[in-house]
């Protein structure tokens, strides 16, 4: 976990395919914006963090650097990514018959499953209850593997979570953003109340003090990721329910 | 186009879901945070305290936000009645305090509004008081823009 030029390097690698892949989608689609590929690099770098530089590098021992991770990677580096629309760029730079294989694998019924709001929201809030509240917390800096591990599911449940609440690339099977928001209000409570507990409950092998202030950080920055969550989910039903527009299943959510 | 009693209703669901999440926003962010009266987590003990909590806070959030969307709708479709969304916010607002004066602070008694002061009583008598005045303002505001638009 210490090596830095690894993650760096991976983090090149991942906006060199994203450039090469809307040179690809421009030959055939119309332009794709540049601001996507800005936030889907703002993304890579933001998720980065939690492997190198100087809060990867103190993640180890302390709670607070580790939270600090936590949200880059969790929330904040998903949410960028997701802005940047890499499964619909993939889809179209894909060939015809990529794209249809593609197409299918989203469409099946795990991958519905997967995209169900109450499903992501499982996958990420319970994810941080069974880090913090098992001794997973302590095994994770014991086992590198383990560690690894954590932190792809940190980045996958934050990922699915974000993409079953804004819908930004095509999800096939889409619920109404009243649904949707109400089992927001159960995730951002979930993340609330962990984050309370965690105050005065410090996982294992965390120092009272440090629990505090890893907590609070956990608690304000949540929030401020899950404003923004908040104000794109309200600013696509404006959208969607502009008058005169009609309401149809898959504008609507669009 | 639209419907009276819809956009009557808007008026006031908007309002409320603002004044609401304002209320929760100015209790959190002055009381908590810069007086330091009481903080966010005062009981160990209760786990009620802490997952109401949880959620409260979580729905305020969603509140504020989509409260003032749902005003820019109103405005997008030329229905707001500022009078009575005022009236319903001031009505939002006081609902909030009570709530928190009542039952946050004296059944669920998660926290008090401050600790370490004698007279007690003083401040729950201004706190919720405050809260009467704010419903009653709502409640007068409302019904006035109700007569206004039938005068």
């Amino acid at each position: 976990m210490h090596n830095d030029a690894f993650f760096i390097s991976l983090a090149f690698l991942a906006i060199l395919i994203y450039l090469a892949a809307m040179r690809s989608a421009v030959k055939r689609f119309k332009s794709w914006p540049i601001r996507r590929l800005l936030l889907f690099a703002g993304g890579v770098a933001t998720g980065v963090q939690a492997f190198a530089g100087p809060i990867g590098m103190h993640a180890h021992h302390s709670f607070v650097f580790h939270m600090a991770g936590h949200l880059l990677l969790g929330m904040l580096a998903p949410l960028l990514v997701i802005l940047s629309r890499p499964i619909t760029l993939l889809l179209r730079a894909l060939p015809q018959k990529g794209a249809r294989s593609v197409m299918r694998l989203f469409r099946s019924g795990y991958a519905r499953f997967l995209v169900h709001p109450v499903t992501a929201a499982v996958l990420n809030i319970g994810g941080l209850w069974l880090l913090y509240t098992t001794p997973l917390y302590h095994h994770m800096h014991q086992v590198s593997w383990v560690s690894l591990l954590v932190h792809f599911h940190v980045f996958a449940a934050g990922y699915l979570f974000t993409l079953a609440m804004l819908y930004t690339e095509p999800v096939s099977y889409r619920k109404s953003h009243v649904y949707r928001m109400v089992v927001f209000i159960f995730a951002l409570a979930g993340h609330g109340i962990l984050s309370k507990y965690l105050y005065a409950n410090p996982p294992s092998a965390v120092g009272a003090a440090e629990a505090q202030s890893g907590a609070m950080l956990m608690y304000y920055g949540g929030d401020f990721v899950d404003l923004m969550l908040i104000i794109l989910l309200c600013w696509q039903w404006y959208r969607a329910t502009a008058p005169g527009r009609p309401l149809s299943g898959k504008e609507a959510a669009e | 186009m639209e419907d009276r009693t819809v956009s009557n209703g808007r008026n006031i669901f908007s309002g409320i879901l603002f004044g609401f999440g304002l209320a929760a926003f100015v209790d959190e962010a002055v009381f908590h945070q810069l007086l330091h009266w009481h903080h966010f987590y005062d009981l160990s003990t209760s786990e009620w305290g802490l997952i109401s909590d949880g959620f409260f806070h979580a729905f305020s959030w969603f509140a504020t936000v989509g409260g003032l969307f749902l005003l820019a709708d109103l405005r997008r479709r030329k229905s707001m009645v500022p009078i009575r969304w005022w009236g319903a916010v001031l009505l939002g607002g006081g609902f909030f305090q009570l709530y928190d004066g009542i039952i946050q602070h004296k059944l669920l008694r998660i926290h008090q509004i401050r600790y370490g002061v004698e007279n007690l009583l003083y401040y729950d008598l201004v706190w919720n008081g405050i809260a009467i005045i704010l419903l009653a303002a709502g409640i007068i505001l409302i019904c006035r823009s109700g007569r206004g638009r039938h005068a």
